[in-house]
């Protein structure tokens, strides 16, 4: 278990539940009660946490090495049954972005996400995350073939942003992106788009457009990340919380905002804590509302879908507040 | 005597009392330093008559330059941004925008229009460095989304200049799903066959490069000017080496083929007329 900064007094009340315990252990003395008392303190200590969460502390959360990543939702939800498929035709297959056919309760769906390493050399290999461009446009021909054979699609966002590289540059990471956001806007099947960790300006939402877009609770959703933003606007490192505070990125900021359309409840203590059941919540998130689109004519869902983010935006027009 | 001995003081006006040559009156090319008037280098479209630099202008310029008889109807030039997240970072988001709107005379980063270039209709969407580093928020989105609107009504061609830093961070999440706004908007045109030129000019970079920049039935720029996704610094701290000569401008995306074709300043008038009557016969 690994524990945060703001984990401290629960990994303090924990180590005093483990060694409590060893002692019962040892020295078979009934000692159940002064157990369950400290861990009924234990749980509440972390209700109390969890319910005042800071902005910087869920983007700490979504971060959480042992949360679990794209692979392992896709595995839980798909029962195993999934199939991934490799390369962009073009140039290569990008390790950061992995998608395939999965088939979720006897329909079959086409799985999509920015995949993070589980180990040192897997992080390497994956970029943390970071797709290039062929990572996009592997993203892209799996959408098309979702669409040729009227698969629905659930995307899976977790990614720093896409790759800054040398490379990505020359194979146009921009093109690849704008590409995928034309593109998706038409798709005639179902999508839902589901930010699993971090949510990171144009590389999340490359592979975010879609009828639904949902954050779990402790992930963040944004322009840029809370460290860059505090380098760029007041040149340091430093003002990171402060930065994290003002992007007003947490699943509730946002929707909120109405920039997605819901949030997926974590278990108490974030996704890393009980793997088994955010899994379950997110199937049975990805059915229902899987149930709700497929009523819909592709037409009705492409409409809805460009209305929903043309709505977008906050301006103010002086002439019609004049003529008020 | 004062061979050896210095008798009076060497230069004494200090850095911030030096003149350069009068406002108004030249220009000095930064790239070649070759001096001009100032009326050459206007009637040259501000690119530089020596070594043919394109100076960085702003929609008053382009619209003059591409409109027959800098006749256009501007379109939507009310809107301003709102501030929906209450944003501060070292200034308040709506002061920073009062300050800008006074120092620049624009009401935000873009401004459209249509009208007449040798004869044919064009609306143009054209972006304003001066304006937060031409960065993309809600009006950006809001007027280019409203502009396809127009264009979709009138079945008018649509060109942008781009010229941007990207996103527009005091508005986050709201400014990235310009992005989305934009693109979403674009696959309609894309369906209703009418065509879009997307211009990029110096420097077009972060979203809106992964958006409406790269978009276009045609992908056309300026000579030189820098075009990329990640910022030029991010990408050397990324790979922790210098960057080849050359990386990420104009030619260079050219010919990685992200772009049709570089087209200097001067021919732009006639070049687009041209493209728009062969979209049309």
């Amino acid at each position: 278990m690994i524990y945060l900064d703001f984990e401290k007094p629960i990994q303090e009340l924990t180590e005093e539940l483990e060694k409590l315990k060893s002692v019962a252990e040892k020295s078979k003395v009934d000692m159940s009660k002064s157990i369950a008392e400290l861990e009924a303190k234990i749980h509440e200590k972390r209700v109390e946490i969890f319910s005042n969460l800071t902005a910087w502390q869920k983007v700490q959360l979504s971060r959480h090495p042992e949360r679990p990543y794209t692979l392992a939702y896709i595995d839980a939800v798909s029962n195993s049954s999934f199939i991934e498929l490799h390369g962009d035709r073009t140039v290569g297959d990008d390790k950061a972005m992995v998608g395939g056919f999965g088939d979720v309760d006897g329909q079959t769906v086409m799985f999509i996400g920015q995949q993070k390493g589980i180990n040192t050399k897997m992080r390497q290999i994956r970029r943390f995350g970071m797709a290039n461009p062929e990572g996009y446009r592997k993203a892209l021909r799996l959408m098309k073939m979702a669409e040729k054979f009227n698969k629905p699609i659930v995307t899976f966002i977790d990614t720093p942003g896409a790759y800054p590289g040398l490379e990505a540059e020359e194979r146009g990471q921009g093109e690849a992106i704008a590409r995928n956001l034309l593109e998706m806007t038409q798709l005639k099947v179902p999508v839902i788009c589901i930010i699993i960790g971090e949510g990171a300006s144009g590389g999340a939402l490359g592979i975010g457009i879609g009828d639904k877009v949902l954050m779990l609770e402790n992930t963040w959703y944004s322009v840029i990340s809370p460290e860059s933003c505090s380098s760029i606007l007041w040149r340091s490192w430093s003002f990171k919380e402060t930065a994290a505070e003002a992007l007003k990125l947490t699943s509730a900021d946002m929707s909120n905002n109405g920039l997605i359309d819901g949030i997926i409840k974590e278990p108490l203590g974030g996704a890393h804590n009980n793997h088994a059941e955010i899994f379950a919540t997110v199937k049975s998130e990805i059915l229902k509302q899987l149930e709700v689109l497929k009523k819909q004519t592709p037409d009705q869902r492409i409409t809805a879908r460009i209305d929903k983010f043309s709505a977008m935006g906050v301006v103010h027009d002086l002439e019609e507040e004049e003529n008020k | 005597m004062g061979w050896f001995k210095r008798l009076k003081e060497g230069i004494t006006t200090t850095t911030t009392e030096k003149r350069e040559t009068p406002e108004g009156l030249w220009y000095k090319c930064p790239s070649c330093k070759k001096i001009h008037t100032a009326q050459e280098h206007k009637a040259n479209q501000h690119v530089c008559l020596n070594c043919g630099y394109h100076e960085r202008i702003g929609s008053a310029e382009y619209f003059e330059i591409i409109f027959d008889d800098n006749n256009f109807t501007e379109l939507h030039e009310n809107l301003v941004s709102g501030d929906p997240l209450d944003f501060t970072d070292t200034k308040k988001y709506t002061d920073r925008l009062t300050d800008t709107i006074k120092k620049s005379g624009l009401k935000d980063a873009l401004r459209s229009a249509y009208g007449k270039v040798n004869g044919n209709d064009l609306v143009v969407c054209c972006m304003d460095f001066g304006f937060i580093g031409g960065s993309m928020g809600s009006v950006v989105g809001e007027k280019i989304s409203r502009s396809i609107d127009f264009c979709l009504k009138n079945k008018t061609p649509l060109l942008i200049i781009s010229k941007s830093g990207g996103a527009r961070m005091m508005e986050a999440a709201f400014s990235l799903m310009q992005m989305a706004k934009t693109s979403a908007k674009l696959s309609l045109m894309d369906k209703a066959g009418i065509p879009y030129i997307s211009l990029c000019t110096d420097p077009t970079t972060g979203g809106v490069t992964a958006s409406y920049a790269m978009l276009g039935d045609l992908n056309i720029s300026e000579p030189g000017a820098l075009i990329g996704f990640a910022g030029p610094r991010v990408v050397k701290e990324t790979i922790g080496k210098d960057l080849p000569k050359g990386f990420q401008t104009a030619e260079f995306v050219l010919e990685h083929g992200f772009l049709d074709k570089i087209i200097t300043r001067t021919e732009l008038k006639a070049k687009l007329s041209t493209l728009l009557k062969m979209f049309k016969n």
